[in-house]
């Protein structure tokens, strides 16, 4: 992970780090802190309580998002305490709403300079954001909305398994991990497993992300808690709940941060300090029936 | 006698029953997310819940703590990516039902999510628009879920994240917004509708024990009464039984 991130992410570097509640990559977050990259422009479509972190922390200077929350909690108060007060440093903002973000990441993913949409009419989104505009159909002639390509530096993105050569399979929710992972110039994969070429092969309908888009595999069991992964451990819903009160001031925020971040080496001594959470969470099974791929 | 219920099972059951059996509705947390589950359990066995994180026909064996959760996924009908849940589904016109919030609301039934004072030096900076913007837009029919407050029922909102009525009569038409826009509010004080022509937000019924009184001094505009005007149906027994149950966390039979 130290290798990966010190050789492909760069200060001032744009990074998306996409999975839709699922498959948050933390460790990979919790690493860029360590290592203290900054003038980040950080892109989600929901933040979460990884770039709550990482903007206590002082790696941002951008953000461009779609639905900055705890999701059935409240407040990224982190998050809040930038744009509000411009602790630890003022946020440039850039937002959009799901489906506007999800689109740049399409049309970024596709190599075409901008997507239309029928969203965004008579809000007022297009009038604080100059990106959204609107276009014509050249065809029907009818008036919608567009938004732009986007293509980050680097993505991070967490995944179930890969084998040594990055080809990646996911299952459950997949979010924007794959427009994610085409629009970005450099790729960087976190998963709970390394498997075999023959286990990838055998199954090939479920890979998301040809290994030749990849730059770096890394194996990182449990680094997306306090996120879940489908089918190895339970989202921390616990943890969500506690982030209220860790962050809701900058100082236990910062304390979090000493605690489970800077004072840890690596995700291995993050989890050997969190065993109990690690059994607590573990996923019961739910196997599905085999296909047959032969002919 | 009577049966007790909260104020918020109230709201919860009256939601419910503006879903109509076989509609496809595209759920959020909270509330509307309790909605749809005693739904599912009552009138509705066939609703189809679709949630934005990609997963369709959803059968939570708990309930969802987050739009994506992982008992979302464990044995849903499918799982598609989140630019097709948005184009494929909401955009192609396939969701029936769509459910909102937000900090305000205002006559036209516009929703600000977004910030509280000027945008660029925001006095509260609130989440933003998620996939709530694309909802109001594209939906077939939107239903608002809130709490009746006089701060969040405002003359004007401060920033409209999600299109309802605009400036009323026949201004979302004009901008060919393709949805049905809101049909309901419902919040704890009773159920608010639109207007035919002026589409302005009428209250249609005040829940049991609540006075006009409070539902005017908790709206920031003059509250017109709509001509079809009565007392909402208070939760039934068996609604608050399986309701009860549903909130317990007790496995939900298919």
């Amino acid at each position: 992970m130290q290798q990966a991130l010190s050789r492909h992410v760069h200060d001032g570097d744009s990074v998306v780090m996409e999975g839709f509640t699922h498959l948050i990559p933390f460790a990979a977050g919790h690493e860029l802190i360590r290592q203290r990259r900054q003038q980040l422009t950080l892109i989600r479509l929901t933040p979460d309580l990884i770039f709550d972190q990482m903007i206590a922390a002082g790696c941002a200077r951008k953000l461009i998002f779609s639905w900055a929350g705890n999701p059935g909690v409240g407040s990224l108060h982190g998050f809040r305490r930038a744009v509000e007060q411009g602790i630890p440093a003022p946020l440039e903002l850039e937002e959009y709403s799901h489906f506007g973000l999800a689109l740049r990441l399409q049309a970024g993913a596709a190599g075409v300079p901008f997507l239309p949409t029928r969203n965004f009419a008579g809000t007022d989104l297009p009038r604080v954001n100059p990106s959204i505009r609107r276009v014509t159909c050249p065809h029907t002639g009818e008036e919608l909305w567009s938004v732009p390509a986007l293509t980050p530096d680097v993505a991070i993105l967490h995944a179930q398994r890969a084998d040594e050569e990055g080809n990646t399979q996911v299952w459950g929710l997949v979010g924007v991990l794959k427009e994610a992972a085409f629009a970005s110039r450099r790729l960087i994969v976190v998963v709970e497993e390394v498997v075999s070429e023959e286990v990838i092969r055998r199954d090939p309908n479920r890979t998301l992300i040809p290994g030749f888009r990849v730059d770096a595999v890394v194996h990182e069991p449990f680094g997306a808690h306090p996120s879940f992964v489908q089918g190895y451990y339970d989202r921390d819903n616990a943890f969500y709940d506690r982030w209220d009160e860790i962050s809701c001031e900058a100082d236990g925020l910062r304390r979090y941060l000493d605690k489970w971040v800077y004072d840890l080496p690596n995700r291995h001594a993050y989890i050997e300090k969190m065993r109990p959470d690690v059994e607590r969470l573990r996923a019961r099974s739910a196997i599905c029936e085999p296909v047959n791929y032969g002919y | 006698m009577l049966p007790e219920y909260s104020t918020h099972e109230m709201m919860i059951t009256t939601a419910a029953r503006m879903l109509r059996d076989n509609e496809v509705v595209f759920v959020g947390i909270g509330l509307p997310n309790l909605a749809v589950n005693l739904a599912r359990r009552t009138h509705c066995p066939n609703l189809v819940l679709i949630y934005e994180s990609g997963a369709v026909g959803a059968r939570p064996d708990r309930l969802p703590r987050s739009i994506g959760d992982p008992a979302l996924v464990t044995g849903a009908l499918g799982v598609c990516s989140m630019p097709e849940v948005f184009q494929y589904y909401l955009q192609r016109g396939l969701i029936d039902v769509g459910f909102l919030g937000g900090a305000q609301i205002d006559r036209f039934g516009n929703l600000n999510t977004t910030v509280i004072g000027e945008y660029a030096r925001p006095r509260t900076r609130l989440p933003g628009a998620g996939g709530a913007s694309e909802i109001a837009a594209l939906a077939r029919r939107v239903l608002i879920v809130m709490t009746h407050q006089r701060r969040s029922f405002v003359e004007r909102v401060d920033f409209v994240t999600s299109p309802g009525f605009l400036t009323g009569g026949e201004a979302r038409a004009k901008l060919q917004v393709p949805g049905g826009g809101p049909e309901a509010v419902i919040t704890d004080l009773g159920v608010l509708r639109f207007a035919a022509d002026t589409h302005e937000m009428e209250l249609a019924s005040l829940h049991p024990g609540v006075t006009l009184k409070q539902a005017r001094e908790n709206t920031g505009w003059p509250l017109r009464i709509a001509a079809e005007f009565s007392q909402t149906e208070p939760p039934s027994a068996e609604e608050l039984r399986v309701l009860r149950e549903v909130q317990s966390g007790t496995p939900i039979p298919s």
